[in-house]
């Protein structure tokens, strides 16, 4: 295997609505910012894959205009995933890994405010038995929520010291679009918007881009300083339909980081792309987190979940956090599909 | 299962192959910073174009960033004419909608003056006489009946010029 690492990232403000830019517009000084950190431009990469959605941005090939934040002279290696951009970024991965290059640039983008996000998400489903019904993703969400309390797998107070943990840890991070402190007991004060899930339990609808830079060996080491590099990276996927799999807990989550190695070496630091409070326990109970982990230091999904950018967000808040020193070693982890259907886990190491 | 339902077996064999499910989602575009500034401009009847800090070219409409060069083009803009120069064409045969003009008609590919990106539209020239490096010029709608949008030009119309040299299209061909 090839020592592969995140020498870069660099991501946008969460915003629940961008009145005035369009995706570009919203990507175009995050490939910039990673730009002046790293060097590189888009076209000095060996290759180049983003993750965003045709059904967030309500036009076919929405994706092909996010080149024009990239530059695509001398034409450039390129490639796309219609999913989160930590699987781009796993593309990319696999990419070096095969020795086709050396450098990657990988960035994700959404704007989901410009539809009806939990109505759009409702496509994502069976087709044939469940799409027809136009179930929206906090009801589906809020299914899992209540299997979860009825089987005394979870408890309210546990949900809601979650959000109270991430909003905190979020006044930290400029770019977070919910943060501040609560209370456990005003959390549970709230209103249900799909009982039991409350207002406090729900990732806000958050428009924004992130973009990270992979290199591999000395590369790596040239263009940063302390990079971030890729132990392990997994990605398992579950069956689509919620009657065929165990809502209790995310096992293909657990399946993933054993694959990535989480359980061999102390883990600083977590980042996790739940977006719901009862997911992110989840994943981390998946993830076999102790105590000693710092869950969330950026704040998480919750505190800021730009779609299709999100989970590759984690990997870079993660990264950063190793390059900038205060961790050794971090877990950092995206999600796609209803109710934690499939999940990706990457481990990351100073040394 | 019921008798009555076992009787009908082969009925209920049969595979589903028809189901209405129809999906309609509701959108809130937003052109954009740099669309909305040339589509608000092209409602006053002016073309703007963009003009990229690396090599100097001109992209028309205006856009956010240099599709070569991946730098944003600020706020400067640069008001183009709407003459130019016919690059390439092709004779449309077969109806469209929303095109103005009767069968058949030509489709264009314009270089406005001043632009270094081409402008598709449609052109209302003899089919005898059409040719590459022709003057042509837009034909614009009533100024009541301009909007936020390139329809405002209905189409291009060759002009009495004398056609433009070759070498000052041909990158564009």
């Amino acid at each position: 295997m090839r020592d592969v690492a995140v020498v870069g990232f660099a991501q946008s403000e969460s915003v629940r609505r961008e009145p005035d830019r369009n995706e570009v517009e919203i990507l175009i000084p995050v490939i910039q910012a990673l730009r002046e950190q790293t060097g590189l431009s888009g076209p000095d990469c060996d290759f180049i894959c983003s993750g965003s959605s045709d059904y967030l941005a309500g036009q076919s090939f929405a994706f092909i205009s996010g080149l024009d934040a990239v530059g695509a002279w001398p034409p450039v290696a390129e490639s796309h995933v219609e999913m989160d951009g930590a699987w781009a970024l796993y593309e990319a991965w696999v990419k070096i890994q095969m020795g086709y290059a050396d450098t990657a640039l990988v960035y994700g983008f959404g704007k989901p405010s410009m539809g009806d996000l939990p109505l759009t998400m409702a496509l994502q489903l069976d087709p044939y038995t469940m799409m027809p019904l136009w179930p929206d993703a906090i009801s589906i969400a809020a299914l899992q929520a209540r299997h979860c309390l009825d089987a005394d797998i979870l408890t309210p107070e546990r949900m809601a010291a979650v959000a109270v943990r991430d909003r905190r840890h979020a006044k930290d991070n400029p770019t977070a679009q919910v943060k501040g402190d609560w209370t456990i007991e005003e959390i549970l004060a709230e209103d249900f918007i799909a009982n039991p899930l409350r207002k406090s339990d729900c990732a806000p609808i958050s428009d924004g881009a992130s973009a990270v830079l992979l290199a591999a060996g000395d590369r790596a080491s040239e263009i940063c300083d302390r990079p971030a590099w890729i132990r392990g990276i997994e990605h398992i996927c579950e069956p689509m339909d919620l009657g065929v799999r165990d809502l209790g807990r995310s096992r293909s989550t657990q399946i993933a980081a054993e694959k990535a190695g989480v359980g061999s070496g102390k883990i600083d630091i977590a980042e996790l792309s739940a977006p719901f409070t009862h997911q992110t326990i989840l994943v981390e109970e998946a993830l076999g987190l102790d105590a000693e982990t710092i869950v969330n230091p950026s704040g998480g999904a919750l505190a800021g979940n730009p779609l299709m950018a999100v989970g590759l967000s984690r990997i870079g808040e993660a990264a950063s956090r190793i390059s900038d020193g205060q961790a050794d070693r971090a877990v950092a982890h995206a999600t796609s599909g209803p109710c934690l259907q499939q999940n990706l886990v990457c481990v990351l190491e100073g040394n | 299962m019921s008798d009555s339902e076992s009787d009908d077996a082969g009925k209920t064999s049969e595979p589903v192959t028809l189901l209405r499910a129809p999906v309609s989602l509701d959108y809130e575009y937003s052109a954009g910073q740099s669309a909305s500034r040339f589509l608000r401009a092209i409602e006053q009847g002016k073309l703007l174009g963009q003009r990229c800090p690396v090599d100097g070219r001109v992209y028309f409409p205006s856009r956010g960033s240099c599709p070569q060069h991946a730098v944003t083009f600020g706020d400067e803009v640069v008001e183009l004419s709407d003459k130019g120069t016919l690059v390439t064409f092709s004779i449309v045969r077969i109806p469209s909608e929303n095109i103005p003009l009767e069968l058949p008609y030509i489709t264009a590919n314009v270089l406005l003056d001043g632009s270094d990106t081409i402008l598709m539209h449609v052109l209302d020239a003899s089919l005898d006489d059409v040719h590459m490096g022709m003057r042509v010029q837009a034909v614009w709608k009533p100024k009541e009946e301009w909007t936020t949008s390139t329809a405002n030009i209905m189409y291009f119309r060759p002009i009495d010029e004398p056609d433009a040299d070759y070498e000052s299209y041909k990158e564009h061909i």
